[in-house]
Order: structure tokens, then sequence, then C-alpha cells
């Protein structure tokens, strides 16, 4: 091993794998081994069994397809409005000043705080689940894409100010499509912050989803249940950062070049 | 005919003690058709006349006129080649080469027609659908030059284009340049600190000194068109050269405290 050598395809994915079984080997040992009680850890044979019966029997997968609904569907909406309010903090700096204060503060207020007002206001129906996810991740894709934007390289603007471009040209021509990867990233990083926030929303108080399984799950002692649904939003999460990940290098091939 | 009047320009950039002083009270009068390098030691202000003219800075006091209206922001009628790779890196070469052309609300098929011709005559054909990050920096540079070129200015500024080059590839720049100047005769304004770059493009040299900058001297350049490189071994080239290290020697020095300030 020497610093910062690049490390071949094959192998980057063998010791990723290798990782994952050593953690489950870990685990099976804690738990086969007798150094750990069963009421407290289930063995992962066990969570395995329970989960298929979660799925077969006890309806699991509606749940799932309701939690990825909210995610996706809150995730949605914050995406729909930040981009556009982003975008024109980071290109006009009035704009910037009037909401940045406001919603820099709003960033720090934690999205799990809200449930009880939202509930308050709003039920524990699907409109305070997207509430939670919207406020959770609302505030950081504004912030995160203004300064993409905002960092859209001097030079680049000048050359196409010479080129004759106006000021809604400057706008949608070069700091759009400069700063589309970044935005893009950010959008991948926030839909990961938005699973912890829907969970919590569920925990707190609902009739289905992933997170209300793990609260029904708690009150029978069933800590096999629990870690299967925690390692599906685990699955989950990694199967659409991988999906984003890859339409990411699809849709900006330029961004990958010569990195 | 003129077509770029500099009347008394000065810039100030502001900061404690009244700020720094960039470039003095300065005047330059282009004409329709020549190509005039502007040479000086690094900091005297060279670029920043270069950007006043693009409209990218403003002057602090004094005008600039192009066809005898005053430049008030940048636009299309000056085009631009920056030292830095300016491509945008989301455009293959023909689309970066039509960007300027797009702006103006060219259909489609016209602007790659032009676009196209001008990927030719900067020797790029069949890198069109390349993007910037997979071309060398002097492929970058004759791209930005074709980008310039295709937008048709009335004058096209060039601030150090080929300063981020290797030697050769350099030579190589100019000599491209400089026949395409010959074939088109388009008016360029020229920045660089390389005097034989100076020497080599130019009917007229304006030699600049060291910070706050100014005018020194304006020597017209006695070669014949078409130039070849060869010329920079003949005798009019190295007796121009001889004269300029000169003027240039004494600004470095100036520039770099070597020598008082002469009162």
């Amino acid at each position: 091993m020497k610093p910062l050598i690049a490390v071949g395809p094959g192998s980057r994915i063998a010791l990723g794998i290798a990782f994952f079984i050593l953690f489950f080997l870990v685990w099976a040992a804690a738990t086969f081994g007798g150094f750990v009680s069963k009421t407290f850890l289930a063995d992962p044979v066990t969570m395995v069994r329970s989960g298929y019966d979660l799925l077969a029997n006890q309806g699991f997968a509606f749940d799932i397809g309701m939690t990825v609904w909210r995610v996706l569907g809150g995730f949605a909406i914050a995406a729909v409005l930040a981009v556009p309010l982003g975008v024109l903090m980071g290109a006009y700096k009035p704009v910037e000043a009037f909401f940045e204060p406001f919603v820099s503060f709003a960033r720090y207020l934690p999205a799990s705080a809200f449930i009880p007002l939202l509930i308050l206001w709003a039920g524990i129906g699907e409109a305070q689940k997207l509430a939670v996810i919207f406020i959770g991740s609302f505030f950081q894709l504004v912030l995160m894409i203004a300064v993409s934007v905002g960092n859209t390289r001097r030079d680049l603007v000048e050359a196409a100010y010479t080129l004759g471009a106006g000021d809604r040209g400057i706008v949608t021509r070069v700091l759009m499509p400069s700063s589309a990867p970044e935005i893009a990233e950010t959008l991948r990083m926030v839909l990961g912050w938005a699973w912890t926030y829907v969970i919590v929303a569920e925990l707190i108080g609902a009739s289905s989803g992933i997170g209300h399984m793990i609260t029904d799950s708690q009150a029978l002692l069933a800590t096999d249940q629990i870690i299967f649904g925690i390692i599906v939003i685990g699955l989950i999460g990694l199967v659409t950062d991988f999906a984003f990940k890859a339409f990411n290098r699809k849709l900006f091939p330029w961004a990958q070049l010569g990195r | 005919m003129s077509i770029l009047e500099i009347t008394r320009v000065a810039k100030t950039f502001p900061g404690a003690n009244g700020g720094t002083v960039a470039l003095q009270a300065t005047d330059l009068s282009v004409q329709e058709n020549d190509f005039i390098t502007v040479l000086g030691p690094s900091g005297c202000g060279k670029s920043t006349l270069l950007r006043m003219v693009a409209g990218l800075d403003t002057p602090t006091t004094g005008s600039i006129e192009l066809d005898g209206r005053p430049v008030l922001g940048p636009g299309a009628d000056r085009g631009m080649v920056f030292q830095s790779y300016t491509l945008f890196p989301w455009l293959t070469v023909l689309q970066n080469v039509c960007f300027g052309l797009r702006e103006k609300g060219m259909p489609l098929s016209d602007q790659h027609d032009l676009a196209r011709q001008f990927i030719g005559k900067v020797g790029l054909e069949g890198f069109e659908s390349h993007f910037p990050k997979q071309l060398s920096g002097g492929m970058q540079q004759r791209t930005a030059l074709a980008r310039a070129l295709a937008n048709n200015p009335r004058i096209l500024l060039m601030d150090e284009p080929f300063g981020a080059l290797d030697h050769q590839t350099r030579e190589l720049m100019q000599e491209l340049l400089e026949g395409i100047w010959e074939a088109e005769r388009k008016t360029v304004l020229f920045v660089t600190h390389d005097i034989d770059e100076a020497i080599f493009m130019a009917n007229r040299v304006v030699v600049m000194s060291a910070r706050p900058g100014r005018i020194k001297c304006d020597l017209p350049v006695a070669i014949d068109h078409p130039r070849h490189y060869s010329v920079k071994t003949k005798p009019v080239f190295s007796d121009l050269k001889a004269r300029l290290t000169e003027e240039i020697r004494v600004e470095v020095q100036r520039a770099i405290g070597m020598l008082a300030l002469a009162a």
C-alpha cells in the first residue's frame, strides 16, 4: 500500500464485499456463540427468516412502498421548489441577501422537532410525512445549490459576455449548465438525508411504513424484525444512491472527463 | 480609419491609501485592420486596459469608443481570447464555437456551417464533437480563437492567449494567428509580455511602463506580410528586438525594485 495510489476495479469490489462478509461473521459469532442474549440481538439466520415472513405473510412490501413513496414525494416537492430558488440566489446577489439569512437559520431547525407541531396541524396522515421531509431537505438544498451556482468560474461568465450573451443567457447558458453536475450531486446527498427524516416521522406517528413496522416490532421485542427493517432501509438507500450516481454520470459525461 | 479610440483612460483599484493605480491616463487609437501588440512587464496594467476595452472593467476616468460609440459593457462586437482556458466544459468544440452565433439567434444549420469553417481555419477538423477536457492546451486556445472569430467581432482582443502554452506550441500558434490575420485582416489588440511574439505578429508594438502603467513608446514594425517564421532571424527583427529588450528591461528592473524610481 502506498498513499493515494488507486486500487484496481476488481480488488475494489472484492474489498468492499469482504467487509460485509466480515461484519456478518462477527454478528453471527456474537449471537450463535451465546455472547449476546437473544432478547437483545437476533442472529442473522432468524433475521432473514422473519424478514421472509414479514414480506410473504405480513404485507411488509406495502410498508416499504409507502415509505419509498413518502420519501420520493416529499423530496420531489422540495427539489422542484429549491432548485429554482437556489439558482436565483446563486445568480442574483440581492435575492441571496434577501433569503440567505433566513434559510441559513431555518436549516438548523431540526426537522424531527417539527413532528409534534406538524401532527397538530396535519394529523398523522401523508401530508405530515411529506412536510417533515420537505422541511428537512428544502433549506439544505437551497443553500447548497446557491453556493454551487455562485461558485461558477468567473472567466467562463466573462467569456460568455464577450460572445454577446445577455444576463438571461448568462444564467441559462452558463451558470445553470456549469453547476448542473454539482446540483445533481447535492440532490443525491440530500435524498440520503431525507431517508432519515421519513423513518423518524414514521416512528412517531404512522399507521404504515418501515418506521411503523419497527415501532410495532419493538413492542413485541422482535429484534429480528427491527434489524431486518433497518437493513431494508440501508439497501434501498444504497440502490437509489447507485442509481443516482449512474444517472449523473450518464447525464454529465463532460464532468467525468479527466477526473 | 480609427475604429477604437481610447482617451485619457485611467484605472485605480480601490484600497487603502487611496487605492492602487493600475493604469495612468492612457491614449491609444487603433486603426481598422491593424494588429497592435501591447508589450509590458507583469502588473503594468496592460490586461486591465484590454479588459476595459472588452467592457469587463470600467475605467476610473477617461473614455473608450468603438466606432464612435462609447463602450459601456461587454458585447459581441469585441471578441476576446483569454489567457486561461475558457471553453465551456459542458459543450463540445462545435457547440463552443456556436455559442455566440446561437446568442445572435442564427438558425442551427447556419451556425454549424459557419462554425465548421472556423474550426477548419484553426486546423481542428475531426475534433468537432470532442469536449474541451479531451483537448491539449494549444487545441483549446485554437478553439477559443475560432469561437471568437466566428462571432465576427469588430475587434479581436487577446489577453496573453498563448501564455500558458509551452514555447514550441506558442510559436506554432503565433504562425497560425498570423496566417489567419493575413487572410482576414481582422483588427487585433494583443497583450503580451513576450517580445518575439509582440514583434512577429504586430504592425505596431505599444510598450508599457511598470506599474503604474502608461504607454512608454509606440513603434511600427516595418516587416512585410506575409511573414514567415524565419523573419525572426532577420536583422530588421533583431534590431527591433534589441530596442524593445532595452525598453522592457528597465521597466522590469523598476517593477521588481532593482532600480530606483526615476523622478
